[in-house]
This record gives C-alpha cells, structure tokens and sequence, in this order.
C-alpha cells in the first residue's frame, strides 16, 4: 500500500510535468548558396558546411538548401530540402541522401559560370517564408556569400522584409577586390545587412569567417 | 534633516541640544514613569504570553508525538519478532513434518536392522558341534604301546590313520564354520553404518529442533519485553530502526545508479520506438518519459513478484488466495521476463543506432579527407555488455522491493523521531524568546528609570527626608519623663 502510495505520488508528479505548455524545439536551418560571379567556385566550402549541418541536426528538424542568383524568390531556387523522420535510423539514411544531393549540386555549380547578379534579399524572403511554413521552434538563414548585392533595374527589393524569430547568420563573407581598397565598404556593407536584419526582426545576427570552428555558431544537442 | 535633528535647540551641537532636551522631559517621563512601566509589562506580556502558549503547545504535541511513536515503535517491533518467531514456527513443522512424521517408519527400519544384526551375532556365536564321543574311545586305543605284534601294529596303523584323516576334517570344517562367522561379521558393517547414519540424522534434526527451540525462546523474551514497554527495549528497537534505515537507503541508492544506468541504456533506443525529438516539457524528451516509464513498470512488477513471493509485504495481498498469488507471480515474472527482452533488443537498437551515426559522420567527414575507421570483432563486445546488463538490470531492480520495506517501515521511526526533535527545538527556541522578551521589557524598565534618575533621585531623598521627619515627630509624641508640679493632680 505505502509502495502503491509512492508510485502514485510519482505518476502524479510526471502527469504535473507532463501537463505544462509543450515547447517546440524542433529546429529549421535554410542556408543560401552564393552561385553569382566568382563567388560560385566557393560551393566546395558549403558542401562541408551543409555536412557539419547534417550532423548538427537531430530527428524531427528541417533543413533546406536555396541558391543565390540574379533572382532568387522562387520555389525552383530550392536546391534541396529534407525534413528529417522521427526514427533515429531512417533520420541517418535521409541526412545521407541529402549529403550526396548537395555533392551533386556543388560538382555543376563549380564548373558552371556564376549568375550576373545576386539578389540576397530575394533569397532571405525565400527563406523566412520556408521556414515559416516549417513551424519549427528555432529558426535560422544561413547565408553563404560575400553579401554584395547586386541587382537588375527591374528587380525590386527595397522594401521593408519580415524575418521575425529568425536567427540570421552570414558565413565565409569573403573580402572583395574594392573592400581591399577601402575597408570601410565592407564594414558599412555588413553594418547594412545587420540594420536591416534587426529592423526585419531578426532574433539575432552574426557573421562567421572562420570555417573552422562552426561549433560556435551550430551547437550539436545531446 | 531627521526629526530629531529638527528638535535640537543648537543644530550644530546635538550633544547640548540632547542633554536639554533630556532635561526638559525629564520631569514629563517622571510624571508618566507607572503608565509606562505598566505598558512596557504589558507588551512584554502580550509577546512573551503566545510565545510560552506556543511553546507549550509544541511540547504537548512533541509529547503526544513520542507516545505516538513509542506505540508505533513497539507494534513494529512486535510486528517483526512475531513474524521471525512465526517464521521459526513453521521451521519447526517443517522439521516435525518431513522428519518426526517419518519416525515410526525410522524407527521401524532401525529395530528391523537391530533384528538382523543380532540373528547374524547369534549365527556368529554358533560353534561346530564337539568330536563325537567315540574319538575319546581311540584316543585310549591309540594309546597303547607297540609291543611288536604284527596284527596290532597294523590295527594301531589303521587307527592312526583314522584319526589323521578325522582330524583334518573336523579342522576343515572348523575353519569353515570360522570363515562362515567372519563373513556373517562382515556383513554386519553397512547395517551398522546405516544405523549409525541413521541416528547422526536423527541427532542433527534434534539439534536443530532445540536450536529453533532456543531462537523461538530468545524472541519470545523479547516479544515479553517489548509487551513491558520498557525504555531500554524502546532505544534498542529505535536503533535498529535508524541502523536499517541508513543501510536501506544506502541500497536504495545504489538501486538508483543501476536505474540510472539503465535508463541511459534504453532513453536513445527508445527514440526509434517514440519518435526522436518529440518535446514533454520544456528538457524532457518523449523518449526519455518511456524509458522512464519502462523502468518504473519494471520495478513495479519486481514489487508484485517480490510481494507475491512473500519476500515483502507492502501491499494488502493477505486476502487473496493462494491461487491467485501464484498467478500474480506467475504473470508479474513473465511481465518482467518480456520487459527484460525488450531492454535487451532495445540495447541491440541503440548499437545500432550508434553504429550508423558513426558510419554517417565519417562519410560526412570523408569530403574532409577523414579515415574510417575498421570495425573489428572487438567493438561487438560493448553491444553483448549492453545486452547482458539489459537483460539482468531489470531482474537486480526487481530486489529494489526489500530495501524499499525496510526504507518506508523505518523511515517512519526515524521521521517521528526527526518530527519529535524538530517540535521540541521549536518549543525550546519559543520559550527562549519568551524569556527574552520578559528580560527586554525589565531592562527597559530600568534604562526608563535610568533616564529620569533626577527626579527619581529627588523622590526618593523627599520619601527620606519625611521618614526621618515622621520619625522624629513620633520621638516628641513620648511624654517627658519631668513632671511638673502638681502632676499628681493631672494624673
């Protein structure tokens, strides 16, 4: 009867536990792939990004891959996409599949030449909406370009953009040949991407160059 | 500025400014000294008063609680030298019945091999019959002397003869008859070892009946001291109570890694049966939740098996019957039995599952340049560990039942005795602070007093100085002892 008492008490206890809000913590990850200009020839790099990704992620988690070209507002942008299942195993063989897609995406776009243009902004947009869809509790934009954008005289992208409760990172932002003259361009560059981030109601900005330690920035669970 | 500063006279000078200040209450405090004694004794009362009511209060309760527990203490007590000496009991029947019971049949092998062995003695004792009578005849023949007669030499050759030849037989037969009786007392030595195996069986039953005789004493001794309600009898058992309830805990606690372990064992693998990444709470996975639930339901069912295998006695079981708490045990040991299969096919699956992760990583890696490694014969033997301490964790958590009794049954004692501690130290900490009040509100009494000492000064100088006047004025109220003329007529 006292052990019965016990066991109540704890099935109880786990049933007060059990019964509080449920949290999302399922993640989202959309990274844009810079394929414009000279800047194509750094896919390799986001092959081993997209691969430290991989394994970052858990069960139950999305992860998708967008291109960045003259106009990237668009479903055909998405190179690919995976949302991970909830079986630990079939979750591996997805990562898997996923892994050797990008493989196959960074072999074209290396000996491929670069798009004229490079609309950022319309990839962004791209992403907030995919990852909106994904109704994930932490959502991040990676973008993996050197964050110079340029666009035609047709393309419209100034205008006010909604990224919010999304972290935005900017990774392997090389230095341009007019940044080497003058530094203050590349400096008020991200300074601009950071404004516009923030007042889109970005979660949180940062920029990593150093490939080398991504564990700064994607922090594996468990 | 404060508001005493604003009453200084000299603002600069708050030394002076006090001083006339003191002076100039002065004779207000004196004139209010009996109203202001009186209300520094009552708040004094009214604090010190609920604070001693308290006290009491916590005392009576802390009294009430011992006897509570002294009582419980003495039941429990009772409860468990009832129980050994029922336990003692039923050795006894035990003994009686497989043993005592089987005595007139022992007793009847006994006295059937007594039998046999003394027809063999007697068979032993038989001599072969003596020479016949004749013999003694040709002895006296066979004495008489050659004389050279041709006929008697012959007949005494004859004779002599004859009795050689008798002589060897009757030897013969004589050995026979000898060896017949050595073989008879050969035969006696297995009856003898069965008796004497026999009779040590019956001396060890007999000494472990007075054995079981002699702890069924000492208990009730201490059944009769208990009934006594003695203290000696209520520190021992106290003890006891505390001296289990550490050991109890201490197994528990162990019981707790070895669940802990298991549960780490079971949480990823589970995963794969739950659905990873599925959120309870705000840290708490879903995977996590049914191992943990997979584990408490083990331990459970080691209750039931150990309730129903009469090791413990925590839930009311005393009125089923003896059919269904076998079944009961039947099904909480199958119920245990298909849960350790599970753990063990969940320790393969988290193999698994760690298996490929790695193999994963290292083609993620592989665009890297990173090696991979080989997998030998030697990384299987972590995956039979895991299934070993699958299979086995489920069963040693299923012993987690006895400590369990001991824990909750002398957790009572020593949280009595803790809850009975507890009050009398608050009781004490009440009345301390009741006597500190009283003591407060007398100091403040006199540093009142020692404030307007002037007047009080003055007051008693006044008090004196009239003493000493009433004094004198009673001296000059005695008649002078000269009498003035005619006195005798004023008499």
């Amino acid at each position: 009867m006292k052990g019965a008492s016990s066991l109540t008490a704890l099935g109880l206890l786990l049933f007060i536990v059990a019964c509080k809000p449920e949290t999302n913590h399922n993640q989202a990850v959309f990274m844009l792939i810079d394929t414009s200009g000279t800047y194509a020839r750094e896919t390799a790099k986001a092959h081993l990004v997209v691969n430290y990704l991989l394994g970052t992620l858990d069960p139950g988690d999305t992860l998708a891959v967008g291109r960045v070209k003259s106009r990237s507002f668009s479903e055909k942008d998405i190179v690919a996409k995976v949302s991970l299942g909830r079986d630990p195993l079939a979750a591996n063989s997805q990562k898997r599949a996923f892994s050797e897609q990008i493989a196959g995406f960074a072999k074209a776009t290396k000996g491929a030449k670069g798009s004229q243009y490079t609309d950022i902004t319309g990839g962004v947009i791209q992403a907030a909406e995919f990852l909106n869809e994904s109704q994930a509790g932490r959502k991040t934009i990676v973008i993996f370009s050197d964050m110079q954008e340029e666009l035609d005289y047709k393309t419209v992208r100034d205008f006010p953009i909604r990224l919010d409760g999304i972290r935005v990172v900017a990774l392997n932002v090389t230095k341009l040949d007019s940044d080497n003259v003058d530094p203050r361009r590349y400096i008020d560059r991200l300074e601009w991407w950071e404004k516009r981030a923030r007042t889109a109601g970005a979660s949180d900005w940062k920029i990593v160059n150093d490939m080398e330690h991504l564990d700064r920035i994607f922090k594996k669970k468990g | 500025m404060s508001l005493l500063e604003s009453l200084f006279i000299w603002p600069n000078r708050p030394l002076p400014s006090l001083l006339v200040l003191l002076v100039l209450l002065m004779p207000f405090l004196y004139a209010a000294r009996e109203p202001m004694h009186a209300l520094f004794k009552s708040v004094c009362r009214s604090i010190a008063n609920p604070l001693r009511l308290g006290a009491r209060w916590l005392a009576d309760t802390g009294l009430r609680l011992r006897n509570r527990n002294r009582e419980v203490l003495f039941a429990h007590g009772s409860h468990e030298v009832k129980l050994t000496i029922e336990r003692e009991f039923e050795h006894v029947t035990m003994l009686v019945q497989r043993d005592l019971e089987g005595y007139p049949v022992l007793q009847r092998k006994l006295m059937d091999e007594i039998t046999r062995v003394e027809e063999d003695y007697k068979k032993s004792a038989e001599v072969p019959p003596p020479p016949p009578e004749w013999v003694k005849a040709i002895e006296s023949i066979a004495k008489i002397k050659a004389s050279g007669d041709g006929v008697v030499e012959r007949i005494l050759s004859d004779i002599r003869d004859s009795l050689d030849d008798i002589y060897q037989k009757i030897v013969a037969e004589y050995r026979g008859a000898f060896q017949e009786r050595h073989h008879i007392l050969k035969g006696f030595l297995p009856f003898w070892r069965s008796v004497s195996q026999t009779l040590t069986q019956v001396d060890r039953n007999i000494t472990s009946l007075q054995n079981s005789a002699a702890k069924i004493d000492a208990n009730v001794v201490k059944l009769e001291n208990i009934a006594a309600r003695g203290n000696d009898v209520a520190n021992i058992l106290a003890t006891s109570a505390t001296t289990q309830f550490f050991v109890a805990g201490l197994v528990m606690l162990i019981a707790f890694g070895g669940a802990y372990v298991n549960f780490k064992l079971i949480a990823l693998p589970m995963s794969a049966m739950v659905g990873g990444g599925d959120y309870i709470t705000e840290n708490l996975q879903a995977s996590e939740v049914a191992a943990l639930v997979i584990i408490l339901f083990e331990t459970l069912m080691g209750l039931f098996l150990m309730e129903t295998l009469r090791f413990t006695s925590l839930f009311p079981l005393g009125n089923i019957t003896e059919k269904m708490r076998r079944r009961l045990m039947w099904a909480s040991l199958s119920i245990l039995l298909v849960l350790a299969g599970v753990e063990v096919a969940l320790a393969v699956m988290r193999d698994m599952i760690i298996a490929a992760d790695v193999a994963l990583k290292q083609q993620l890696g592989a665009a890297a340049g990173a090696v991979k490694a080989e997998a030998g014969w030697v990384t299987r033997i972590p995956t039979f560990g895991q299934m070993i301490l699958g299979f086995t964790l489920p069963f040693a958590l299923a012993f987690v039942a006895i400590p369990l009794e001991y824990f909750i049954n002398s957790g009572r004692t020593v949280l009595g005795a803790g809850l009975e501690m507890m009050l009398r130290g608050l009781a004490f900490l009440l009345r301390l602070g009741a006597n500190l009040v009283i003591g407060a509100g007398k100091l403040s009494i006199m540093l009142y007093d020692v404030f307007i000492f002037v007047p009080l000064a003055i007051e008693r100088w006044v008090i004196s100085f009239r003493e000493t006047a009433a004094r004198r004025n009673k001296l000059r109220a005695v008649p002078p002892l000269k009498r003035a003329a005619g006195s005798e007529e004023a008499l």
